[in-house]
């Protein structure tokens, strides 16, 4: 597993820092939006990705602005590294006009295809066959662009996995599957629904590379991502990550988590992957605890202006309700 | 204006010749489709534009739809075959929770150029699994278009207009007028959803329908020409976007109205038509209303059982004569 990390030189002082940053500024999102949502101040409800940020974050930082990504239901992470602004998601929570989605879609469905996220998605093991039509477009318009889907090891036993996989195995399209594997679907252990735990051992049955990693080692997520990402831009073919993480909270915020021990969370959360890559960094010397408490605030000063925004910006008018049903107003006239 | 006698099939060909050769953007996926189709709708078009515009797919609806979603959102315009409508089913969820709601819920951020192309209808003994006409699943979900031609030129034109549509529209071809020839306006044209046709003027009745009913209905207007019943059949050729002021129109003058359609009866669409027709003139006006449709039952396959369930020639004609008032003899169904 280990020989995919990359050494933390082989990125460079300030990229180091930049991806401590974006992994800070993940948690603060999920960690504010949590006790927003608790307080009764943010409608719907809310799938923190607290704990999961390294993948989000390396594999978002491997790509370019004009590659893709199919995201999930706890897809935050995913649109915040692929570089939506922060005053768009967090107005799209608050079902603001000025949302992402103009407060259509809510915390499961922040797209933003100027950046490529091609939108986090509601249904389990939606994202795939979206991925691959994406991979498809890419290979067919001659461009150099790869698909990244995201999804949960609660999608891995979903029909679409196999629809997806075998037919961007056969054409070798441009897309990388990442099994964000936090080991519950919903409530239920991964090793109650799933016949073989080896995630990566299926991606033979599709004629692709597939490898296990430890998700909450960004230096391996970046690692992985450099070899499939040139694998998938010089058309070798597709790759299946599974990257072993962990959620810190339920499955969603305020979920009472009956069906694991707190004694486990505790034991997963050392395996925090902010704390150890911030060790990494301290251990270089890269990282001091004064420049860690700077950028700490900062992150924080920029959360806060971002729900200043959502909170400052109005509601879409009622009649935005039906609005861009279609491309052209059909009312039925009824 | 020249015209060929061509079968529906050959001119739902001619409009995606013209499409291809008009935007190199356009292209199609499907099971067979290289080998042109279960009914030689995509004959020929391989040679034409390649493999890498017709390409086949395996049967792996979901894979079908939601590739064409995330080609259609990365830049291409998708026309997905999907063989006989059944096997939309198992796409259900990539059509209703994915391509439908693609612009909605991301707040108008993207258009989905897709066209979803399905076989429906009976053609003598296709069994339960592939004889529906299911376009009332389709008309329910918003964000959908849905066609359902008659005859082989509104099947070019229409067509034309769907590839070019930045919506998604589902393409109903009924199984038994796929092969039937009639006259077929040369050259590139196209004919605008929610644009009914008067397929023939008449003063006693409306008879309101679409797809291959709508030869039974002309059938039937001949058959009761003896009696001296003037018939008027609207062909609505698409379904939503829906031609309302020409059903008003129609339905003010004739006052008497049937809906007829091959699919059920029971929250049919006919329903639909007529509950519009009562909510908006039913108080006021005295317009008689009557609808025709499949009995409630899966579609058999025994040649006499399926006469009994879907309605033909012989069910309109009593269904005229009764809301006439005019006792008429039984006809034997065509």
């Amino acid at each position: 597993m280990t020989q995919l990390a990359i050494p933390l030189e082989d990125i460079g002082r300030e990229y180091a820092l930049a991806h401590l940053r974006m992994m800070v500024k993940i948690r603060a999102f999920e960690t504010r939006v949590g006790v927003l949502f608790l307080d009764g101040q943010l409608p719907g409800f809310i799938h923190s990705c607290a704990g999961q940020e390294a993948i989000a974050v390396g594999v978002c930082s491997s790509l370019l602005l004009t590659d893709f990504v199919t995201s999930t239901h706890r897809g935050h992470g995913h649109s915040i590294a692929k570089g939506i602004s922060l005053n768009s998601i967090f107005a799209e929570l608050f079902g603001k006009v000025t949302g992402a989605c103009r407060g259509r879609g809510g915390s499961m469905h922040v797209a933003d295809f100027s950046i490529g996220m091609l939108g986090a998605n509601g249904i389990v093991g939606g994202g795939y066959g979206i991925a691959v039509g994406a991979a498809l477009s890419c290979k067919y318009r001659k461009t150099s662009d790869v698909v990244v889907c995201f999804f949960g090891d609660g999608a891995l036993n979903k029909g679409t996995f196999h629809e997806s996989l075998n037919f961007a195995g056969l054409h070798k399209l441009p897309v990388i599957f990442v099994c964000e594997n936090n080991g519950y679907a919903q409530f239920t252990d991964m090793r109650r629904t799933t016949a073989n735990e080896n995630i990566a051992s299926r991606a033979e049955t599709y004629g692709m590379h597939g490898d296990t990693l430890d998700g909450n080692d960004l230096l391996e997520v970046i690692g992985a991502m450099r070899i499939a990402i040139v694998r998938a831009r010089s058309g070798l073919g597709p790759t299946l990550l599974d990257m072993k993480s962990y959620r810190f909270s339920g499955h969603y915020v305020g979920d009472a988590e009956v069906y694991r021990s707190k004694s486990e969370v505790d034991l997963m959360k050392q395996k925090d992957p902010i704390e150890r890559f911030k060790v990494k960094l301290f251990d270089s010397g890269w990282l001091d605890l004064a420049t860690f408490d700077a950028l700490q605030s900062q992150v924080d000063h920029e959360i806060g202006l971002a729900e200043e925004f959502a909170r400052d910006s109005e509601f879409p008018l009622p009649s935005d309700a039906l609005r861009d049903v279609f491309s052209e107003d059909i009312l039925h006239d009824i | 204006m020249t015209s060929k006698r061509m079968t529906f099939g050959q001119a739902t060909l001619d409009a995606m010749e013209f499409a291809m050769l008009e935007d190199q953007n356009v292209i199609a996926i499907g099971e067979d489709i290289s080998w042109g189709g279960n009914f030689g709708q995509f004959r020929g078009l391989v040679e034409k534009f390649g493999s890498t515009r017709i390409i086949d797919m395996p049967i792996s609806e979901a894979l079908i739809v939601s590739a064409a979603l995330g080609a259609a959102v990365t830049g291409l315009k998708v026309v997905a075959s999907m063989s006989f409508v059944e096997f939309t089913l198992g796409a259900m969820d990539e059509i209703v929770n994915q391509a439908s709601k693609f612009r909605y819920m991301f707040g108008g951020q993207v258009s989905v150029p897709i066209v979803i192309r399905a076989s429906d209808g009976i053609r003598g003994s296709s069994g339960p699994q592939h004889s529906s006409s299911l376009e009332n699943l389709f008309c329910h979900i918003p964000g959908l278009k849905v066609v359902a031609p008659s005859n082989a030129n509104d099947a070019k034109g229409l067509l034309r207009t769907a590839i070019r549509d930045p919506d998604p529209v589902i393409y109903l071809e009924h199984k038994r007028i796929t092969g039937v020839r009639s006259d077929v306006e040369d050259g590139d044209f196209s004919i605008p959803l929610g644009v009914a046709r008067i397929a023939r003027q008449g003063s006693s009745v409306s008879v309101i329908t679409y797809s291959d009913m709508v030869n039974n209905a002309l059938a039937a207007a001949q058959e009761l020409e003896k009696y001296d019943i003037d018939v008027e059949v609207i062909d609505l050729r698409s379904l939503v976007p829906l031609d309302y002021a020409c059903i008003e129109e129609s339905a003010l003058r004739t006052r008497n109205v049937v809906v007829a359609h091959e699919s059920w009866k029971f929250c049919g669409f006919g329903s639909e038509i007529v509950a519009h027709l009562a909510e908006k003139f039913g108080g006021n006006l005295n317009i008689r209303l009557a609808r025709v449709g499949a009995k409630s039952a899966p579609i058999p396959f025994s040649p006499i059982l399926e006469s009994q369930v879907v309605p033909g020639v012989a069910e309109l004609v009593q269904s005229i004569g009764k809301i006439l008032g005019i006792e008429l003899p039984t006809i034997r169904g065509v």
